[in-house]
């Protein structure tokens, strides 16, 4: 059973000038944790408010939990959690008077919902009569989430939840999602981090507005048979530059200290390459080839999307 | 030249009141090196970062930058660095060129060679007539792309970049590290502050701060193979888990 | 219900931890009132004045005397010739000199004609009015008391009384006026800016995607500035009472009732302007600009409408702050009862139910644009 079905979504602003989102269509199951990865600019946040009823789509429908999102609006707003990108919590409140309030506005109280967010709240609780906007942003995170959640929805939208913290709090955070997910909450969440599909369910990459592909993380790399070689030197900089300029090079992206090349005719003319850079004189060359990663086969779709317009 | 120590710092340290921000730190950054100074939220990293840019006073030890004196030669300092930040860049409601030229006449560049300097500028980033456009109007990327230019217009010694590449799609992100890194081929040092660690990945050195102090510094292949994990995220745990303060 | 009385608990949590917001709710009538009544004052009180006196007999030695010993004047120079008139003026030593010609009290007594003369610094020309005027109503006693016992074939008796506010205390006229202003500054740029802030800080994001409905959160967001606006009512009128002397001559319930119902419409126009501004400055802006400039100009208070060009005195009839000033002046000033004020208090009820329908029709409940 699907618990949020979008239908051939389209979204523009300012009159029509930018477009937003093309014609998108993806359906969350229930019970799943769904990542929407792409970077900024991708049409995430407008996917999310039309999601929740805070924008309205040019064209297409959608539904969450069954709810049409313009028809439905009000029960709709009773049965989702959101967490907008931005903080947006009371920050000259306390841990403690947001969470109240929050849990008052939902017609809830933090006692009755208690047991769904007892172990992220136990996290921040010693500092509960801290103010909002003096807490880090690991804890601002957490006590978002909480608020979130304090009404016990049936399908939870994070935006982009881990943007701005540090690695420890993303996993911790991470973590407390999968948690949740055992618990039947549907959950669809943005991260421009292409490492954090890993921690998804099923992901979709959307980039300008389009989705590139849906899938779980598994099979979208594994739909990417490009050979790719992973070229690493002494000279960084030259050895990047000359690559590019090889007859037979495709594309050639530099990968923290390495340098993943997929060369037009695949693995076989590898030792070409090698003697092409070895008369360029690059010293300490090792070219091995390499299993595509999450952000490998992102730049490929996204090349593919672009050659295709 | 490239043995060169543009940035020293000896038992840096910065105290405001009780709290001490910045403990005992020592490094050494040579010309053209790329240094990714890594750290969670309020390990530290910002306090060490103003100092070395001339906007904060250390409380104790030896701290230069291009060989001015970060207690004595801030002035100096501030001439011989640039800045970018994810936060703070461009003016948005002013055009590429605008943006160019104001910058530009900060770090007093003269009227003729910043004339020349900015159409090569629009030229290298193939801005064409993007260039009379708002800053606010472009995307993200492009965004970052400039104002890294704009940072480098001036031919700083040092570079300091804070968060500089979050958010953007994977084939922009590298297109601004092909400019860090040619930037760094031509000598300039290059001081990433950051919290991401994929862009830590990118640097020639590391250094890790946990809770004030430098809990772990050198190549990242280095890191990796001495905390025996594959990636720099993997690093970052096992030396941040042991942090007594989140900010 | 519930929700509501959380809303009201966490908007008061707000006023109370922002310090300005607490200043601008109780130190902004605090101020504005001991300014207009002790520092801004355009009475005049202890004005200096020179006397050029020819006669030098106990008449004039008796009109100098009072005139010094009334609050309004202190006699801080003689002089001896006219030529010195032009240059304690230039020096700015006196507001007014007081010429007895020769032979006055002589003459005085045999009704003869004398004139005494008055010569006003003008380049403040209210102050200089306002002085004569004093001085003029100082002679006339004397001359009075010097002339009981006696009926004088041809004086005209000329009589002035100044109404409702004998003592011309410029309070009877700024006590209305600062409680409009502050209505019109809080009750409207407090109301807006706090529901701006919410857009802006994007807790409106979430208040919307909740099953709240928008219009209760316009409500109440808008009584708690109810209430402070009212307090504030309230501590304007105790200082009027107790510090400036400023009774209030008609019913309080009364004046209390229309007060109301201008927080009313200042907390709609504050609406208004929150559903169509998206940044506390913008807000703060229109507020300062579009609101309390024309309310300052328009409402009588400091620049008497009669005075104005038509056109203005068209357009001052929509700014609301007019009715109500003119509603305060007459139940505190003038002491009349409610018919009097029917015409006004029916214009603020229609412009009020105007501003709150336009606001609640144009509010969104979502965040189109």
């Amino acid at each position: 059973m699907s618990s949020i079905s979008i239908n051939n979504i389209t979204k523009t602003y300012e009159k029509g000038k930018v477009l937003a989102l093309d014609n998108i269509s993806l359906e969350v199951k229930s019970g799943e944790l769904f990542g929407l990865i792409g970077p900024d600019g991708a049409g995430k946040t407008t996917l999310f408010r039309i999601l929740t009823t805070l924008l309205v789509a040019d064209k297409g429908q959608a539904t969450v939990a069954g709810l049409d999102v313009v028809k439905n609006l009000w029960d709709i707003r009773k049965i989702v959690g959101y967490m907008p990108g931005k903080f947006s919590l009371y920050q000259d409140l306390s841990i403690e008077e947001n969470l109240n309030f929050f849990a008052t506005v939902f017609n809830t109280t933090v006692e009755e919902n208690f047991h769904l967010i007892e172990d992220i709240y136990v996290q921040i609780e010693p500092f509960k009569k801290r103010l909002a906007g003096k807490l880090s942003g690991g804890m601002k995170q957490k006590l978002a989430l909480c608020c979130a959640l304090i009404h016990q929805p049936k399908v939870l939208f994070l935006d982009e939840p881990t943007t701005g913290v540090d690695p420890v709090s993303r996993k911790e955070f991470w973590d407390m999602l999968d948690r949740l997910k055992e618990r039947g909450i549907t959950i669809l969440v943005s991260t421009p981090y292409m490492d954090e599909a890993s921690r998804c369910d099923r992901i979709a990459l959307i980039q300008k507005g389009k989705i590139l592909d849906i899938d779980t993380l598994e099979n979208i790399i594994s739909k990417n048979t490009q050979l790719l070689l992973a070229v690493k030197g002494e000279e960084r900089f030259r050895l990047l530059n000359d690559i590019r300029a090889y007859e037979d090079t495709l594309t050639c992206f530099a990968f923290g200290e390495e340098n993943h090349v997929v060369l037009k005719s695949g693995t076989e003319k590898v030792d070409f390459l090698s003697k092409y850079l070895a008369d360029k004189k690059h010293k300490g060359v090792e070219i091995k080839p390499i299993e595509p990663n999450i952000e490998d086969t992102f730049i490929k779709l996204m090349l593919e999307s672009e050659n295709a317009q | 030249m490239m043995s060169e120590i543009v940035i020293h710092t000896e038992n840096l340290t910065r105290r405001f009141g009780d709290f001490v921000a910045v403990k005992n730190i020592s490094f050494d950054v040579k010309a053209g090196e790329i240094f990714g100074f890594l750290g969670a939220n309020g390990a530290g990293k910002t306090t060490a970062m103003k100092i070395l840019c001339g906007l904060l006073s250390p409380t104790s030890g030896v701290a230069s930058v291009a060989g001015f004196d970060v207690y004595k030669e801030n002035e100096q300092i501030k001439e011989n660095i640039g800045y970018m930040s994810q936060k703070f860049s461009l003016y948005e409601n002013l055009t590429v060129r605008e943006n160019i030229t104001f910058f530009g006449g900060i770090y007093g560049i003269d009227r003729k060679s910043l004339k020349i300097k900015s159409e090569e500028l629009i030229q290298r980033l193939s801005l064409g007539s993007e260039a009379d456009k708002l800053v606010g109007s472009l995307p993200l990327g492009w965004k970052q792309k400039i104002s890294f230019s704009v940072a480098i217009l001036h031919n700083p010694k040092v570079v300091f970049l804070d968060e500089p590449t979050g958010g953007v799609d994977p084939i922009t992100r590298r297109q601004f590290w092909d400019m860090i890194y040619e930037a760094s081929a031509k000598g300039i040092t290059v001081f990433v502050t950051t919290h991401y660690m994929d862009e830590a990945e990118y640097c020639d050195r590391v250094s890790i701060m946990v809770d004030g102090a430098i809990a772990a510094m050198g190549k990242p292949s280095e890191l990796k193979k001495q905390f025996e994990v594959d990636n720099m995220d993997g690093v970052f745990l096992q030396l941040a888990r042991g942090a007594k303060r989140s900010e | 219900m519930k929700v509501f009385f959380a809303f009201v608990k966490k908007e008061f949590w707000h006023v109370i931890r922002d310090k300005r917001s607490l200043i601008i709710l109780i130190g902004l009538p605090i101020v504005m009132m001991l300014l207009f009544g002790f520092a801004l004052t355009s009475e005049v009180k202890n004005s200096n004045i020179a006397i050029l006196d020819f006669s030098k007999d106990a008449a004039t030695k008796t009109l100098v005397d009072r005139i010094d010993q009334s609050q309004y004047f202190t006699v801080n120079k003689y002089l001896h010739s006219e030529n010195e008139i032009e240059g304690v003026f230039r020096k700015g030593e006196v507001r007014l000199v007081l010429i007895f010609p020769q032979n006055f009290e002589n003459d005085l007594s045999k009704d003869k004609k004398k004139q005494v003369r008055l010569v006003a610094d003008a380049s403040d020309p209210n102050t200089a009015n306002i002085t004569i005027n004093y001085a003029s109503a100082i002679i006339r006693d004397y001359q009075n008391e010097v002339n009981e016992n006696k009926k004088l074939p041809y004086a005209i008796e000329m009589e002035t009384r100044m109404l409702y506010n004998p003592q011309l205390k410029s309070s009877y006229n700024f006590v209305p006026g600062v409680m409009t202003l502050i209505m019109m500054l809080l009750g409207a740029m407090m109301t807006s800016v706090s529901i701006v802030k919410e857009k802006e800080m994007g807790t409106m994001e979430i208040l919307l995607v909740s099953p709240m409905k928008p219009i209760m959160v316009l409500i109440s967001k808008a009584v708690p500035y109810m209430v402070l606006c009212f307090l504030d009512i309230i501590l304007i009128l105790l200082m009027a009472v107790y510090i400036l002397d400023m009774p209030i001559q008609g019913s309080l319930v009364l004046l209390l009732a229309e007060s109301l119902l201008f927080i009313i419409t200042t907390l709609s126009l504050g609406l208004l302007i929150s559903v169509n501004v998206n940044s506390q400055q913008v807000a703060m802006f229109i507020s300062l600009v579009a609101l309390l400039m024309p309310s300052l100009i328009f409402s009588g208070f400091m620049f008497p409408i009669e005075n104005m060009p038509l056109p203005l005195q068209v357009m001052s009839n929509l700014i609301p702050t007019k009715w109500y000033y003119s509603i305060v002046k007459a139940i505190m000033v003038k002491g009349l009862a409610f018919e009097y004020v029917v015409k006004q208090t029916l214009i603020l009820v229609a412009m009020t139910v105007f501003f709150l329908t336009v606001a609640i029709k144009k509010f969104k409940i979502n965040l189109e644009v």
